[in-house]
């Protein structure tokens, strides 16, 4: 059973009286890369953060390596990590501090191992030099690689990227995504809500696509986009991929 | 220069020395009698100043103490921050300063506590919690106006809720939090003159006795004015001060 890294069984979620979420069923396994596609407000956003438990979720069961994640959250948020659409840095801090900030305060970790590690996942997402600077002197896509860095420090064993291109400048967007596909090949469990599709043909081992709070189709890329089954999700498709 | 004119006529008011309507050898710095007036007045700042500043410090702790649970997403927990902050404005500050001095120890007595209020910690701690309700709205609407994804992030790389407080919203709050903070030291300023009522020796009570033994209300309690405008004064000089290093250091 370890090797399922994310169950989650008929999930539902209302905001109030509007139903968001309707009988989410949903498994990602270890090592798994699973995209998930939809309109605005089609519920996919409220999936990763019901995950990590940014919201509650009503009904139904989500296990993150075995245990609920109604139980202590706290423990196992530093095991999800998460992409923030509007990216999130602190801007008070430099960029090593608000990556050095969770392993010290929430993994124990001192100054100098915190920092280490830091200028190591800096390197990785290829902004070593940028350490000293606060946040808001970097670009769009230079923030959103530190915002994937300062995950990648807590060492999760998931991460949940929500629309992480969204905000970007056109021309900062594929390096936003050169890490993610980097960060797909080293094996890393990933769920990106995203509506890069070149990204997915790429990455994606699973696809899944939601409309009107359901998840209406999944498969494997080249069945989904070669040959989609529903109309809602033939539709969808043929409007994001036409331009 | 619209401050400064009022001044101007003031002093051409008491070049008029044929009319009767203005003494002002009560408070003459050049004669031996007006000069030991003047410093009975003056006299009464350090307590003033003294007063104002703990009240202040007590109202900046117990605001932020009050204002935590008014952001919290439960409602019985936010109920605590609304009833202290409904309570505590709606009680006029004289009435609170009385009770306080004279009615809380006898709550004290009947507890078996002998602890004696002076005026002097009668008008801190009725200065500090009337103002507390202030500084709790200023903190809230501050931590308030920090966005959500930054406690969302926070709370994704494990830090708890004082951790993601103490080290992702209140540093950022604390600049917009701390111009009005300042502000509202002025507003505690002023209010400590209600402190003259239950004796305390500060601006306030010297000029009443100076009054009561001199006849000279009209001179004595325009240099009282005067006192404050100046202290006023000072301060708002600092609060500018404080709001451009902010500016500046929000821009570095």
């Amino acid at each position: 059973m370890t090797d399922i890294a994310i169950e989650m069984v008929s999930v539902n979620k209302w905001f109030s009286d509007f139903h968001v979420l309707k009988d989410i069923d949903l498994t990602v396994k270890s090592g798994e890369r699973v995209v998930i596609c939809g309109p605005s407000g089609s519920g996919k956003s409220t999936v990763v953060r019901c995950i990590n438990r940014l919201e509650t979720h009503q009904k139904g069961s989500i296990r993150i390596y075995g245990s609920e994640v109604t139980e202590r959250p706290e423990d196992l948020r530093g095991d999800v990590g998460m992409v923030f659409q509007q990216f999130n840095l602190f801007p008070h801090l430099s960029v090593l501090e608000n990556l050095t900030l969770g392993p010290m305060k929430s993994r124990g970790l001192s100054r100098s191992e915190a920092e280490d590690r830091a200028r190591r996942y800096l390197e990785r997402v290829k902004i070593p030099e940028q350490a000293d600077k606060r946040p808001g002197q970097l670009s769009g896509g230079q923030q959103q690689r530190v915002a994937i860095a300062r995950s990648l420090c807590m060492e999760p064993k998931v991460m949940l990227f929500d629309e992480p291109t969204s905000a970007l400048d056109p021309e900062m967007i594929s390096e936003v995504l050169d890490v993610m596909v980097e960060l797909a090949e080293e094996g890393m469990t990933m769920i990106v809500v995203t509506h890069e599709m070149g990204f997915a043909r790429k990455v994606a081992d699973k696809m899944v696509f939601m409309d009107a709070g359901e998840i209406v189709e999944t498969g494997a890329p080249a069945e989904f986009f070669g040959n989609p089954k529903s109309r809602r999700c033939q539709t969808f498709l043929s409007q994001i991929l036409s331009h | 220069m619209r401050l400064l004119l009022p001044l101007v006529a003031l002093a051409l008011l008491s070049g008029c020395s044929s009319s009767t309507t203005w003494g002002w050898y009560v408070i003459n710095p050049w004669t031996p009698s007006g000069w030991v007036n003047i410093k009975f007045l003056i006299g009464g700042m350090g307590a003033t100043i003294l007063i104002s500043v703990i009240a202040a410090v007590l109202s900046i702790v117990l605001g932020l103490l009050v204002a935590l649970p008014g952001l919290s997403s439960r409602w019985y927990v936010r109920l605590i921050n609304r009833v202290y902050v409904e309570f505590v404005r709606a009680i006029p500050l004289l009435p609170m300063l009385f009770w306080v001095f004279y009615g809380l120890p006898i709550i004290f007595r009947s507890m078996g506590l002998d602890i004696p209020i002076d005026p002097f910690w009668g008008a801190i701690i009725t200065l500090a919690i009337s103002d507390s309700a202030f500084t709790a709205e200023i903190y809230r609407a501050g931590i308030q106006s920090i966005a959500r994804g930054q406690t969302e992030a926070a709370q994704t790389i494990g830090l708890n809720y004082l951790q993601t407080m103490r080290y992702v919203i209140l540093p950022q709050a604390i600049r917009r939090i701390l111009p009005p903070l300042a502000n509202q030291f002025i507003y505690i300023v002023k209010m400590s003159a209600f402190a003259s009522v239950i004796g305390m020796q500060e601006l306030t009570r010297r000029a009443n006795e100076l009054v009561v033994t001199e006849y000279r209300p009209l001179e004595i309690y325009t240099l009282l004015i005067l006192e404050y405008l100046v202290l006023v004064l000072v301060i708002s000089a600092g609060v500018r001060w404080l709001e451009r290093r902010m500016g500046s250091d929000e821009r570095g």
